[in-house]
């Protein structure tokens, strides 16, 4: 099946501060992140003519987004599922610029979660209002529990270690520091010891939920992004070379009894986006996969098919997934990702963001070359009930 | 102040509010499709896997094993942070059904393994109690 390049990132903007300090709201930030995208790509607002929202902003989403911007558009898209939101929105997006229902898609995403003390991260509880909820909120599960549990099981089943798991976070932190924006959020966020991290110091850092330890976790930030999504006629006269979206899958995965808990829905969306795209895992430079904690990343790098299921300890290991080793395998979050350079809450914009950044040769750990990403969002929790997002990106 | 109290399921959901009054009387229960004879938990409407309106309440022996586990260190809520660590694990009933409890082992949270067979311990509350496990 023949490539379709029919809708492309044209624009793009993150946020720069990961702490507002009350300052600003998520509306506002989502607002000045509009702004700077629509720059990016040479457009304005008059060109936009649909809005993807998760509703994060407050109020009616969809509706309040387009009054607060002034817009009028023709497609209002308002799928919330979590951190994969932005992926689902890429692909309808997709769907809908070449379906010709619209030309100019605009994706924003602000959050206050730091300034807020929101406990989303390693002590929250994440979830609630679902019969579900009320079935287990008595035993104390917490968010990092929840992926904890699924690492548990991953070791047990596949004899996958803490040192395999670090490697996660240790490479993670190596492009952070190349990024003044995740230093800066670092020492914003007031990090204890800002500097590259090595496997002893991941594995010696203190026990959030055995067997995850706290440099296994991701930050709580504020934060916010925006991306800028156009048809192919439009792409072509942007300010920036086109990032085209090429395929793109969507699932859902919750508890089952006898389920195998290891296998995230990246195996279902994962098949659906390189299916679409024509391409193979093999063939990826950069890999955005979203790094709520190392559990997430091994998980769906193998669901993925970067590797074998249960293979992905000994298939991270050694630093494969470094910028600077493209002949390996895949950069993994050259951005330093939610463990190190922003996590407020929904990180799924800055996977597309990041990916666009490296196709147009503007990251701070470039890849030479790269042609072709792949960005997965995971939405909920990845132990219990989540939703994957997986969208492949490609240049020209 | 008080000492913190466990956090309880409300008795007003429409799907999970049978499992919960059924706890009063120590019984743990499940439901099953009288149909297509799939087990169903949570409590739902219908079936998950036929879409079947006749679920019928079955009860289990309160038996099982520890699918996956965590011990819980960091806490949002006051009465679990007096409780950490503590495990938190996915149960499977020998019934089929798969659901969330605490694992209270004699010797400490350490000593839960996957695999391990543990046995619901009911603990009383006023309304409704609450199923934790034990080694079996």
């Amino acid at each position: 099946m023949a490539q379709a390049r029919d809708a492309a990132i044209v624009g793009i903007h993150e946020f720069p501060s990961r702490d507002v300090e009350g300052a600003l709201s998520p509306l506002q930030i989502k607002a000045e992140c509009a702004a700077r995208a629509l720059a990016d790509a040479g457009l304005g607002l008059g060109d936009v003519d649909a809005i993807y929202d998760a509703g994060e902003g407050g109020g009616m989403a969809g509706l309040n987004i387009a009054e607060y911007f002034g817009l009028k558009p023709k497609v209002i898209d308002t799928t919330g599922v979590g951190g994969s939101s932005y992926e689902f929105h890429a692909a309808h997006a997709k769907r809908d610029l070449a379906g010709g229902r619209a030309r100019v898609a605009l994706l924003t995403y602000g959050s206050t979660a730091h300034s807020n003390a929101r406990a989303i991260g390693v002590g929250g509880r994440g979830g609630g209002g679902h019969p579900a909820d009320n079935m287990d909120s008595f035993a104390g599960m917490t968010l990092v529990a929840n992926y904890a549990m699924v690492a548990q099981r991953h070791m047990f089943d596949y004899g996958t270690t803490s040192e395999q798991l670090a490697e996660i976070s240790v490479v993670t932190r190596h492009h952070a520091m190349r990024n003044p924006e995740a230093v800066k959020a670092m020492q914003d966020l007031e990090f204890l010891d800002i500097r590259e991290t090595t496997l002893a110091d991941v594995v010696g850092s203190r026990m959030i939920a055995d067997p995850l330890h706290l440099l296994e976790c991701c930050m709580i930030s504020d934060g916010g992004g925006a991306v800028v999504i156009a048809a192919a006629d439009v792409a072509r006269d942007c300010a920036k070379p086109p990032v085209w979206l090429l395929g793109a899958g969507e699932a859902t995965a919750y508890p089952e009894n006898g389920g195998d808990l290891t296998t995230s829905a990246a195996a279902q969306s994962g098949p659906t986006a390189f299916g679409e795209a024509g391409v193979r895992p093999d063939e990826i430079d950069i890999a955005m996969i979203y790094d709520s904690f190392s559990i997430t990343v091994l998980t769906i790098l193998e669901d993925l098919g970067f590797c074998a299921k249960g293979e992905g300890g000994a298939w991270v290991s050694g630093g494969r997934l470094r910028f600077d080793r493209p002949n390996d395998g895949p950069a993994l979050n050259t951005d330093g990702g939610g463990l190190s350079s922003n996590h407020p809450g929904m990180r799924g914009i800055f996977l597309l963001i990041e990916a666009a950044r490296q196709l147009r040769g503007e990251s701070c750990s470039q890849v030479e070359g790269a042609r072709l990403a792949v960005a997965h969002g995971n939405g909920g929790m990845l132990g219990s009930r989540h939703c994957a997002g997986t969208v492949i990106l490609g240049r020209d | 102040m008080a000492d913190p109290t466990r956090p309880l399921p409300s008795l007003r959901d429409l799907d999970t509010q049978a499992f919960w009054l059924a706890t009063k009387d120590k019984r743990l229960t499940y439901q099953q499709c009288a149909d297509c004879g799939a087990v169903v938990f949570y409590p739902r409407r219908r079936c998950t896997a036929c879409l079947g309106a006749n679920l019928v309440w079955k009860e289990s022996a309160g038996q099982g094993t520890v699918y996956t586990y965590s011990i819980v260190r960091q806490s949002y809520h006051p009465f679990f942070r007096s409780l950490a660590p503590y495990a938190v694990a996915w149960i499977d009933l020998d019934e089929g059904p798969r659901l969330v409890s605490n694992v209270v082992a004699i010797e400490g949270p350490a000593s839960v393994r996957i695999g391990m067979r543990v046995k619901v311990r009911w603990e009383e509350h006023e309304a409704l109690c609450v199923p934790l496990f034990e080694p079996a």
